[in-house]
């Protein structure tokens, strides 16, 4: 392709998600709940990259994502970008990294951990290093990839 | 919201350690101190154990507290489907302190997070049971003088065995040695030899108990090597004879050396070490009230000072 703005549509105002991963994009699609969004929304997959072979992205009008939303998305593929978009311009733009606690994101795989068994929210403490997050409940670890979500 | 509960001791400084142990030694001089006049404990045991109940129950009843509570969840709102967290709300009007055992792991905790009234965890499921810890911890420091420096040797069944878990994060601070005796299906769990390595806890483990492999201990910490935690029968068939302590295998042992075992006990302890000057198993459980009355005192704020004027 010789011009790669044109494999998705620019965007007035609103966010970009880039960088996902090919086989992570139609999960982030479902976390985001985008089927809901009446405004504008491009998804595109299997886009040429840079940095990999491959790349998806996903572009949504009018939606400012807080640090809780992107802290999700950071569970499921922690290294995206995100770009802010204010009247064409890119006025943000900066990596989604996983927070050190998540809250209320992470289901424990443990079926015997209090929280598996009472309405109550769940924390995970998260070890980058190890690549593992661990219950605050019950203590139980589990790997980054590995995990379900709440 | 912050309080004195006790859920895991396996962080407490040296400091804190020593606090709860002179308590104890303070009370097994003299059990019975009504310094808990007029407050209440409650007993909440969502999951049965006889044991741990009675302990907690006389050393309340020991301090001059009232004990309210359950032994069996069939008879509270639980069984209707009332959560933990009500449970606990409803109870902390009553009481002044709430002992609780829960099957499931990370009750405690939680608990301690929904109420200003302090908890103590008697066990959550195959998770955390200080006031086992805490006992230990005691027996060791009795019969040794002394947590610093001590060869520990774990036997039986290291995978599965929450109290031998406990026991080696709480002996963290005092330069231990463990020995790690089992069957290779029963192995201590990576997590706690990578906790060890970390804090640079020498550990050796090893599959023969014998006579001389034994003869270095200080601690002889003896576990239950069960039949229900193999996958493969022929396996366990091969090694239930094997990690049972008989009497002859003590001829080399040091004088100080003791046997620990959380109990019950059914056959990895044979009858004639009972009478041996190295079984330490009932006195052990005995410990258990001691510490126990420690662990509520410090939840209420009691100091050393408060208990021996």
């Amino acid at each position: 392709m010789k011009n790669k703005d044109l494999q998705v549509a620019a965007l007035e105002n609103g966010s970009v998600i880039d960088h996902i991963p090919v086989d992570k994009l139609f999960t982030l699609v479902q976390m985001l709940q985008l089927d809901k969004f009446t405004e504008p929304v491009t998804i595109g997959n299997n886009l040429e990259s840079h940095k990999c072979s491959k790349k998806g992205i996903i572009k949504v009008s009018g939606k400012f994502f807080t640090d809780d939303e992107l802290s999700r998305l950071a569970v499921v593929c922690p290294d995206m970008k995100l770009a802010v978009i204010r009247d064409y311009e890119v006025v943000e733009k900066r990596d989604i990294v996983l927070p050190e606690t998540l809250t209320d994101v992470v289901k424990c795989a443990n079926p015997v951990c209090i929280t598996n068994n009472e309405p109550m929210h769940t924390i995970f403490n998260v070890d980058k290093e190890q690549g593992v997050v661990k219950c605050h409940y019950c203590g139980k670890t589990q790997t980054i990839g590995n995990i379900k979500l709440k | 919201m912050e309080n004195k509960s006790i859920v895991s001791i396996a962080n407490y400084s040296k400091e804190q350690i020593k606090q709860l142990l002179d308590m104890a030694a303070e009370f097994e001089k003299n059990p019975n101190r009504r310094i808990l006049e007029g407050k209440v404990v409650a007993t909440l045991f969502f999951e049965p154990s006889t044991r741990t109940r009675l302990s907690f129950e006389t050393a309340a009843n020991r301090l001059g507290a009232r004990v309210i509570g359950f032994t069996d969840p069939k008879v509270t709102s639980s069984s209707k489907g009332e959560t933990l967290k009500d449970t606990i709300k409803m109870v902390s009007n009553y009481a002044d302190v709430i002992v609780m055992r829960h099957k499931l792991e990370g009750a405690a905790l939680y608990a301690s997070e929904v109420t200003n009234v302090p908890i103590i965890n008697a066990g959550d499921g195959s998770n955390l049971h200080p006031s086992q810890t805490m006992l230990d911890l005691y027996s060791i420091y009795k019969t040794q003088g002394t947590l610093e420096n001590l060869n520990i040797y774990m036997v039986g069944d290291l995978k599965y065995g929450r109290t031998v878990h406990s026991l080696l994060m709480s002996m963290q601070p005092y330069n231990p040695t463990f020995h790690f005796i089992s069957p290779k299906e029963l192995e201590m769990p990576e997590e706690y030899k990578r906790f060890c390595k970390e804090k640079g806890i020498n550990y050796i483990e090893q599959q023969d108990f014998t006579a001389e492999t034994i003869a270095d201990a200080d601690i002889l910490y003896m576990t239950r090597v069960q039949r229900e935690r193999f996958t493969d029968l022929m396996e366990y068939e091969r090694v239930k004879d094997a990690y049972i302590l008989r009497v002859d295998m003590l001829g080399k042992c040091r004088d100080n050396m003791k046997i620990l075992h959380p109990l019950p006990r059914v056959n990895e302890i044979a009858y004639d070490v009972d009478d041996s000057s190295h079984a330490y198993y009932f006195q052990q459980a005995q410990n258990g009230l001691y510490a126990r009355q420690a662990l509520i005192c410090h939840v209420l704020g009691f100091k050393l000072e408060d208990i021996t004027e």
